[in-house]
């Protein structure tokens, strides 16, 4: 960890349909770490991804991106500038082949490795090989879910921010999503881990931001939360 | 009889030929925005005017240029004019409205069509303008049938034009962010897509094909007036709800659907005025059977 994080974010307030989502919420997440952000439904989680990739906008505070602010930038030149966002519910384009979610992943990326990086998508996710012809609304949620991971490796993203990635899955592809997040980590990707499931999301990152109804409430190294007795009794069942 | 119905069939073709060319641009803003760009039909009348002044002002130069460079220099001349006429008209008009009530950014569709309407009439007068003649040669008579060269050149331009376009969505990364805007636009971005372009791009393609298929109605009928793209208008959206709207497929479909509704009319009918009743009761009639159109498909795609 480098002494400037590669995302800081300081005292960001977010209104959402009139209500103060998330209030004066701080954290950061330093290069090749892994950080994830657990709370309930309405904590205001999904909410700070959207505002750190550029779909909702901020009333208040500051988001930068290796010392860039990133408020100035509209979404689609966050991602060009390496923000990869896995949205809640994958966001598939179901009217496009999965070969063409890949491909329009890349749609600012100039450079010559665009044809690389797919190979290595469809390496990492043989099930997404097979399927590379069928329509995005065909695969099933696992698939999707690859899929997604796969978009966010072809724009290139260094920080991955991920939405659940759990969610709706069975428990033996859950294990097998969180298995390539840790295995991309290892090969250098950055990712702000959004997660319900405490229990995984507290396994795989090295650090964790408690959030309650738009504020942080506890932080710090995964290893210790885990122990914590607030955190057992209302995220880990006791 | 065989020939006379052969000979309808091909004058069904080269009208669906430019109904169809129109009704691409409903269905392909419509697909991405969900907005029915009711100025369309104007759009497609401002682009016939600019052929006709292109074409006009190529003739006047008295150098007897050939009638293939007149017609490529007008087409091209009218296309980039009416292209940015159409991107201009997004951005002022419709653009503000993104997140307003669909029936706010509808109103202002059709003041958009009344402004280009009533700017075209104060511009040029009431009165008719005559398409020059472009392509003097005579019919061929081929196994009974008067085949004209302007006919081959309206149907196969137009299909040219089709498949081009039919290529662009199905097959490049425009057309994939075009698909992708249809079916999730606030994702789109996501895919560092930048979306406001992409939809600029789609209302520039959308009227410069109404361009073409006003230079092909100029010269097939060859007399303009500001109100021409009221009824041609309304006939190339039914053709797209027909052919499902949002479907570029079924535009296409629609388009020679249309064409047919009008040159068989007055056939089976007693009279061609009869022919907005077939074309509106064949709306009325999908929308309430099949409201999807007959290609289906509410978002377009490739079918």
């Amino acid at each position: 960890m480098s002494n400037i994080p590669l995302l800081a974010v300081t005292d960001l307030w977010i209104a959402y349909e009139r209500i103060n989502a998330v209030r004066g919420v701080s954290f950061a997440v330093g290069e090749g770490e892994i950080v994830t952000l657990i709370g309930a439904n309405g904590a205001g989680k999904t909410t700070i991804l959207r505002a750190i990739s550029g779909l909702l906008p901020a009333a208040r505070g500051s988001i930068t991106f290796a010392g860039e602010d990133l408020l100035r930038l509209p979404a689609h030149l966050r991602t060009q500038g390496g923000i990869a966002h896995v949205p809640e519910g994958r966001g598939i384009f179901g009217n496009l082949t999965v070969l063409e979610n890949l491909r329009l992943a890349a749609y600012a990326r100039t450079d010559a490795g665009i044809a690389h990086d797919l190979e290595e998508v469809l390496e990492l996710f043989p099930r997404l090989a097979e399927r590379r012809q069928q329509w995005g609304n065909t695969l099933s949620g696992g698939e999707q879910q690859m899929l997604a991971v796969g978009r966010a490796l072809m724009s290139r993203g260094r920080l991955l921010l991920l939405d659940e990635p759990s969610m709706g899955l069975a428990p033996m592809l859950v294990r097998e999503i969180f298995r390539v997040i840790q295995r991309l980590n290892r090969q250098g990707a950055t990712i702000l881990l959004v997660e319900q499931n405490a229990h995984l999301a507290l396994e795989v990152a090295h650090r964790a931001y408690i959030l309650e109804t738009g504020e942080i409430s506890l932080f710090g190294p995964s290893c210790e939360l885990k122990h914590h007795p607030r955190v057992r009794e209302a995220y880990l069942g006791g | 009889m065989l020939q006379i119905l052969g000979q309808n069939i091909l004058n069904a073709l080269q009208l669906g030929s430019v109904y169809a060319l129109i009704a691409l641009g409903y269905t392909m803003v419509y697909g991405i925005l969900t907005l029915i760009n009711f100025a369309h039909g104007d759009i497609f009348m401002v682009g016939a005017y600019l052929s006709l002044a292109a074409a006009a002002f190529l003739l006047g130069l008295h150098l007897g240029l050939p009638a293939v460079v007149v017609f490529v220099g007008a087409m091209c001349f009218s296309m980039v004019l009416t292209a940015l006429l159409g991107v201009t008209i997004e951005r002022l008009a419709y653009r503000p409205l993104r997140q307003a009530p669909r029936v706010s950014a509808v109103i202002t569709a059709l003041g958009v069509g009344l402004f280009l309407e009533n700017f075209t009439l104060g511009l040029l007068g009431p009165e008719p303008r005559h398409f020059p003649t472009l392509i003097s040669v005579g019919a061929w008579e081929i196994a009974g049938l008067t085949i004209t060269p302007l006919q081959i050149l309206i149907i196969l331009g137009a299909a040219v034009l089709m498949v081009l376009l039919d290529l662009l969505v199905g097959h490049t990364l425009l057309g994939m962010a075009m698909r992708a805007i249809s079916y999730n636009r606030q994702i789109v971005p996501l895919m560092g897509v930048p979306v406001d372009r992409v939809i600029s791009l789609t209302f520039a393609i959308g009227s410069a094909i109404a361009a073409a298929g006003g230079l092909m109605y100029g010269l097939a009928y060859p007399v303009l007036d500001p109100y021409m793209g009221v009824r041609i208008g309304w006939w190339a959206f039914i053709a797209a709800v027909v052919g499902g709207i949002g479907n570029i497929r079924g535009a296409m479909l629609g388009g020679f659907i249309l064409g047919a509704v009008e040159i068989f009319t007055p056939m089976i009918l007693p009279s061609s005025t009869y022919r907005d009743f077939v074309a509106f009761s064949l709306l009325l009639l999908l929308l309430v059977f099949k409201p999807t159109g007959l290609l289906g498909r509410p978002i377009f795609e490739r079918v």
